[in-house]
């Protein structure tokens, strides 16, 4: 050892003090952390959970702010690209140019052969994809007045998942959707979470008779097949009904039926609860009643009931993609994931326009984003267990 | 003995039967006679052990005491000095109220007894904001106090249960029973889910505090080796009943009901070249739903006769503060704790 190894010697004992030092940190740290705190804990170390939660959240954004991320209104048709297949983005166009973001024109010619339009790229025309730019003017959230747009193309247009029968853009078709299924779900959600904490909170609370009468309603509901059940509740709705009143029936229908689970839970969280140690110990400590409920009760089974909101979800955005389908849930021009998959129930769909299924793509995306969250909150949901 | 005999709690009578149905559509309606005609009283600043297997009724007799459950029959009085007599299965809710800074409870299990959601501080001061004895800063000081008393440290406070072994989070139930310095605590089997070396440091814990604030436990247990080095008197409880309650040497060595004697027999000897010969009692304990006619103990007592499955013993005392229910306390001969 040499004079000079001195300082590095010096430098390594600081770093192992100081590592020692952050350890006794990170033990307090968790000795202080609150409930939510090893709930995220947990919850961070369940990766497939992490990526569900990052696609959610995007849906997310997109379901807020679809006006401006899409490039057009969802009913604005464009006569010269009927069912038109997506256009593919280039950067350098035929002759290796660097262009930017861009797309060819479309050149429709009648194929005398197969006796069918078909649409070709017109490799001379280019539409160059401006971002934040002017385009369709519409109302955001139903208030603000502007036409921006996250992109437009420049002289022409831009489907970057085709158009349908009616030359509409598919894409901006599948954003307005989004936001129809996932709000269908979060108020569907919304409403069971009502009726379930209440029934379940009568069940639980008061028992006897009128629990046994829950508990019976709630089987009675169970052993119905859920499809049947909702088309012949939907399908009781009046033709002449406004499309939103059709929606807020729809959300209702699919609540009527989700509400049940939650309300076991509840049930059975609260009689556990009740001969739980620490609200005993809550009680002989002088604690009334109320006390008890939210201060020692609640938040033992909140995260419970917020697993189940989450799992139950899926069901929800299943339940209205199945009703539309069939033509029993929302109709035009109401915009849903289950709306838009309605006009490719057919064969020629699957032979010819078979980019009017991408919303199915969504639909299976999103279930299984929330499938993968809710797998992790169920873990992490009792951060106490060993 | 204790030089001064004041009562401080005189429970008549109590009854405790929890409904259970049972049967098609729970139609045919039973009870689990959890605690069948318990009487005895507490003596100011001594240590009442309550014994017997589990199923026997002591933990809901140490509850009903605080009515934690509400009695099918029974009082509970409490005589609190420089108060009147009071009954506490007769109060409303708001004397109940008021009457819980008097009375406090230590639980068994260290774990499930705190709630995991708030910190040690906000724990241990739930029962002074809960029955509005403090507040502002008057609370944390309070709270402070007492965590030191109870060997917690003061920066043990901002954690969450989930941070403490079993012994210290024992220490966190008695500084939430001890808080709104009672006069009486109810321990019920506070050292039973710890480690032995744990349990006389929590045993020293609770002599100490008793000392220092002149407490008065009902002390829950089945480790009879901790009722003797803890309890002043001690009760003996098998189904429901107590079959026995007198001052522990004298329950330890002159027992008076067989089911005491099994009880005594059983007892572990340190010595190894003591030969044990414990009484082993035969069958199960009996369902509290359909228990035996007569003596609950009969079916299982080797001293058994007619009379024992025809009436119920009476609880009468036998000697001065020796309590006994059996029909032949008098003409038995049985052996105590050898050791």
């Amino acid at each position: 050892m040499k004079w000079f190894h001195l300082p590095f010697l010096a430098l390594l004992g600081f770093r192992k003090r100081a590592e020692g030092k952050q350890a006794k940190l990170a033990e307090e740290t968790y000795y202080t952390a609150t409930q939510f705190q090893l709930m995220w804990w947990k919850f961070r170390r369940h990766r497939l959970a992490i990526v569900g939660s990052i696609i959610l959240g995007i849906f997310v954004f997109i379901m807020i702010f679809c006006e401006f991320l899409a490039p057009y209104d969802p009913q604005s048709r464009n006569s010269d690209y009927i069912f038109g297949s997506p256009q593919k983005v280039h950067l350098f166009d035929d002759q290796g140019k660097f262009q930017g973001l861009f797309v060819y024109g479309v050149e429709t010619v009648f194929d005398r052969e197969s006796m069918q339009i078909v649409q070709t790229e017109d490799r001379d025309v280019i539409y160059k994809i401006r971002f934040f730019s002017r385009g369709e003017p519409y109302k955001m959230w139903g208030i603000i007045r502007t036409d921006l747009h996250l992109f437009t193309a420049e002289n022409g247009f831009v489907h970057l998942f085709g158009t349908d029968n009616l030359g509409r853009d598919v894409f901006s078709r599948i954003l307005y959707g989004t936001r129809t299924s996932l709000s269908i779900g979060l108020i569907g959600i919304f409403i069971s979470f009502i009726i379930g904490l209440l029934m379940g909170g009568i069940s639980g609370y008061f028992g006897g008779a009128l629990d046994n009468l829950i508990q019976r309603l709630i089987e009675f509901i169970n052993v119905i097949p859920t499809l049947p059940l909702w088309m012949s509740l939907a399908a009781a709705l009046p033709k002449e009904w406004s499309p939103i009143r059709v929606y807020f029936m729809v959300t209702i229908i699919l609540s009527f039926i989700s509400w049940t689970t939650l309300a076991r839970r509840v049930r059975g969280k609260l009689i556990s609860m009740r001969e739980e140690d620490f609200v005993f110990a809550a009680r002989i400590a002088g604690s009334s009643d109320l006390r008890i409920i939210i201060r020692h009760m609640l938040p033992a089974f909140l995260s419970y009931i917020i697993v189940d909101l989450t799992v139950e979800f899926p069901y929800m955005i299943l339940g209205e993609t199945t009703l539309s389908f069939i033509g029993l849930g929302l109709r035009e021009p109401v915009v849903s994931w289950g709306v838009l998959l309605q006009a490719s129930q057919n064969v020629k769909a699957i032979e010819q326009h078979p980019w009017l299924f991408i919303p199915a793509a969504f639909v299976i995306v999103s279930v299984l984003a929330f499938s993968l969250v809710g797998d992790g909150m169920r873990d992490a949901a009792d951060p106490y267990s060993q | 003995m204790l030089s001064e005999q004041r009562i401080l709690v005189e429970v008549k009578n109590l009854r405790k039967f929890f409904p259970v149905r049972r049967g098609t559509f729970g139609l045919t309606k039973k009870f689990v006679r959890a605690v069948d005609d318990v009487s005895f009283v507490i003596y100011r600043g001594e240590t009442l052990g309550l014994v017997g297997e589990s199923g026997s009724g002591k933990t809901t007799t140490g509850r009903l005491l605080l009515r934690g459950y509400e009695p099918t029959a029974g009082s509970v009085i409490y005589h609190l000095p420089d108060a009147e007599a009071m009954d506490i299965m007769t109060m409303t809710k708001r004397q109940l109220w008021e009457f819980r800074k008097h009375a406090q409870m230590i639980f068994q299990d260290p774990y499930s007894s705190l709630n995991p959601r708030m910190t040690v501080r906000d724990i241990i001061a739930e029962p002074l904001i809960a029955t509005k004895s403090a507040r502002g800063e008057d609370v944390s000081q309070r709270v402070i106090e007492t965590a030191k008393r109870c060997q917690l440290s003061i920066e043990h406070l901002r954690r969450y249960p989930h941070a403490f072994s079993g012994g210290q989070r024992q220490r966190i139930g008695i500084a939430r029973a001890l808080v709104l310095q009672p006069q009486f605590i109810v321990c019920d089997e506070p050292v039973s889910a710890l480690d032995v070396s744990i349990q006389a440091q929590i045993l020293n814990l609770l002599k100490d505090l008793q000392t220092e604030f002149g407490l008065t436990y009902l002390f829950i247990a089945h480790d009879l080796s901790v009722v003797e080095h803890i309890c002043n008197r001690v009760g003996v409880m098998y189904l429901g009943n107590l079959v026995e309650m007198a001052a522990t040497e004298e329950l330890f060595y002159h027992p008076l009901h067989p089911y005491t004697e099994a009880l005594m027999s059983s007892i572990p000897e340190a010595d190894p070249k003591v030969k044990m010969q414990p009484i082993k009692l035969s069958g199960e304990i009996p369902s509290p739903i359909d228990p035996p006619s007569g003596c609950a103990f009969h079916p299982r007592c080797q001293y058994a006769q007619s009379i024992c499955a025809e009436s119920k013993p009476e609880w009468r005392e036998l000697a001065p503060g020796h309590f006994v229910a059996c029909h032949f306390a008098e003409s038995l001969q049985l052996r105590g704790f050898v050791g």
